[in-house]
């Protein structure tokens, strides 16, 4: 799949949500990082599954239910081969990156983690990967490290090991900082957590649209992401497991689809990964996503990374040349994303004029409260950058920029 | 006049870049938090209320967007003198007119105030508008926090 020299097709046709103006402008969508906008290919594979074959799955006798079944299970299938997983039980349905999140800090805190046990996340952690461990903290008494982060935006590694003990069960970071864009260097820091004797929590949310994830190659123990941003639908995630620890964790929701038998005295547990899928999930959203990461294949990731590398390259190039612009983080290692200060500009303000241009920003804490304490920053303003964006998103974003200086002047 | 200016107008602006009755009064009778947790706005308002119930002192102090400060400032100035029951009307027309087109029309009795009478074109900034006004409501009431998430 490593084409020596990559290059991404336009897939901007691909994408009908661009296809519109927003305040009679071009719009000109920067939030990815919020939520990435879905290909037709997506689009059609969820109201395909609606229109022809809308059934409920794993229970039915019928030719529809059946058919809804394979669909469901390829789409395990595809999220395995996009993780390389060793096994497609490995990968369970959830609602998304929080979902899957609370239920490690569930399953495995019940099964691993006790009074003064430690759980190790970082400073640039979004909230979904704070509080469940503080809720966790709260049921049994464990304790909570935090590795600090240094003004650059990068994790400060000697600080991280230090953190590192014998009590340490579990380190929960992630892999693409929300609020920075920053590149964590997982395979060393899984390396040093294993030598550590903890468990590893990847939270690839932001990672995965843009980086190939290998978790056999990574040795991670846990894997969250959600659909919605890599193209596929709302409302579907994902929460890969190694294997044993799934089977040595307790279950998470208890319900239909979770047993093999039921009888007041006593239940069995369902086997893999049916013991994690609680009720009825979220079919079409599966079918999605499976088709969404098959989507991200087609092109892959070389491709892809070679056209957010020069997008990225560009726009803070372009950024940096605009007086009264500041760059908030400046790690070592950045991916889509972006976060600024205007000077003299509230970035709420600055988010609505250039809403007002058809520039869709993020604007406010990005659910990273501590990195934006880190800074003494109650909001940044927040460009992030997809498949779909050109120079002229780029273009149009100085322009904007530029025009809420002026009305600020 | 596009959007942007109509709702970013000078007498906005102006009362962003130079808040009036800014500062924490050494004294002061009534005071409360306003917080939006989206935004990470954050102020303190603060009144003296003499035993007729008629506000004679009112400032605010903190952070946050040019549209909640702006709104601020310009309540502020219109607080002074005021009885207790009067500024609840004001609460009440000052919500009206940000929150429901068919108010516009009594705009014209808010004075400046009339300056966010197009806001309500813009949901999500309706908050930012009214974020002081709850806090001084609150303060009237003896509670200590306002927030736009309760
Ligand atoms: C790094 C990171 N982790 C977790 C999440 C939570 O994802 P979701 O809201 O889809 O559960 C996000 C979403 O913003 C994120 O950026």
């Amino acid at each position: 799949m490593t084409a020596p020299c990559a290059i991404l097709p336009d897939v901007r046709p691909q994408f009908p949500c661009l296809d519109q103006t927003v305040h009679g402008k071009r719009l000109t969508y920067l939030d990815s990082a919020a939520t990435a906008l879905k290909p037709t290919c997506v689009i059609d594979a969820v109201s395909e599954h609606y229109a022809r074959e809308s059934a409920n799955i794993h229970r039915g006798v019928h030719a529809l239910s059946e058919q809804a079944t394979a669909s469901f299970e390829n789409a395990r299938e595809s999220v395995r081969t996009h993780l390389n997983a060793a096994h497609a039980h490995e990968i369970i349905f959830t609602s998304g990156t929080t979902a899957s999140i609370n239920l490690v800090a569930h399953s495995f805190g019940q099964l691993e983690i006790g009074p003064g046990d430690e759980i190790l996340i970082s400073e640039m952690e979004h909230h979904s990967n704070i509080v469940p461990w503080q809720l966790l903290r709260e049921r049994c008494g464990a304790v909570l490290r935090v590795a600090p982060m240094n003004d650059s935006g990068d994790i400060d590694r000697d600080a991280f090991r230090a953190a590192l003990n014998d009590r340490t069960r579990l380190v929960a970071i992630t892999a693409l900082s929300n609020a920075l864009g920053t590149v964590n260097p997982v395979a060393e820091l899984i390396k040093e957590a294993h030598t550590a004797g903890a468990s590893v929590l990847l939270d690839a949310a932001q990672a995965l649209p843009l980086q190939p994830m290998d978790v056999q190659a990574l040795d991670c123990d846990f894997l969250a992401f959600s659909g919605h941003k890599l193209f596929g639908p709302t409302g579907i995630g994902v929460l890969y497991g190694k294997q044993t620890l799934l089977d040595a964790m307790p279950p998470f929701l208890g319900g239909g689809d979770m047993i093999v038998s039921v009888t007041f005295d006593q239940t069995t547990y369902n086997d893999l990964p049916y013991k994690f899928e609680a009720g009825t999930p979220h079919i079409a959203g599966a079918i999605g996503l499976g088709r969404a990461l098959t989507f991200i294949r087609e092109l892959g990731y070389p491709a892809i990374q070679a056209h957010e590398t020069a997008l990225l390259h560009d726009a803070l190039a372009a950024l940096q040349a605009i007086d009264g612009v500041h760059l908030i983080g400046t790690p070592a290692q950045r991916r889509g994303i972006i976060s600024f200060l205007v000077d003299q500009i509230h970035p709420h303000d600055l988010g609505t004029i250039l809403d007002q241009e058809g520039i869709a920003i993020r604007a406010g804490h990005h659910c990273a409260q501590p990195v934006m304490a880190h800074y003494k920053l109650a909001a940044t303003a927040r460009a992030s950058f997809s498949i779909y964006n050109n120079q002229e998103d780029i273009d149009h974003l100085v322009a904007g920029i530029r025009r809420a200086q002026e009305i600020f002047k | 006049m596009n959007a942007s200016e109509e709702l970013y107008q000078e007498v906005i602006l102006d009362h962003s870049r130079h808040p009036r009755r800014y500062g924490c009064p050494l004294e002061h009778t009534h005071c409360a938090a306003g917080k939006n947790p989206l935004c990470g706005d954050e102020y303190q308002v603060y009144l003296t209320i003499d035993e007729e119930g008629i506000v004679r002192d009112a400032s605010f102090e903190g952070a946050g967007c040019a549209i909640s400060k702006a709104s601020a400032s310009l309540m502020m100035e219109q607080l002074i003198g005021k009885h207790e029951e009067e500024i609840r009307e004001l609460f009440e027309a000052f919500h009206a007119m940000v929150t429901d087109p068919d108010a516009q029309k009594k705009a014209d009795s808010l004075g400046k105030l009339a300056a966010f009478s197009g806001i309500w074109k813009y949901p999500s900034r309706v908050k930012c508008a009214i974020l002081c006004w709850h806090a001084v409501r609150n303060a009237l009431d003896g509670h200590a926090v306002a927030t736009t998430e309760a």
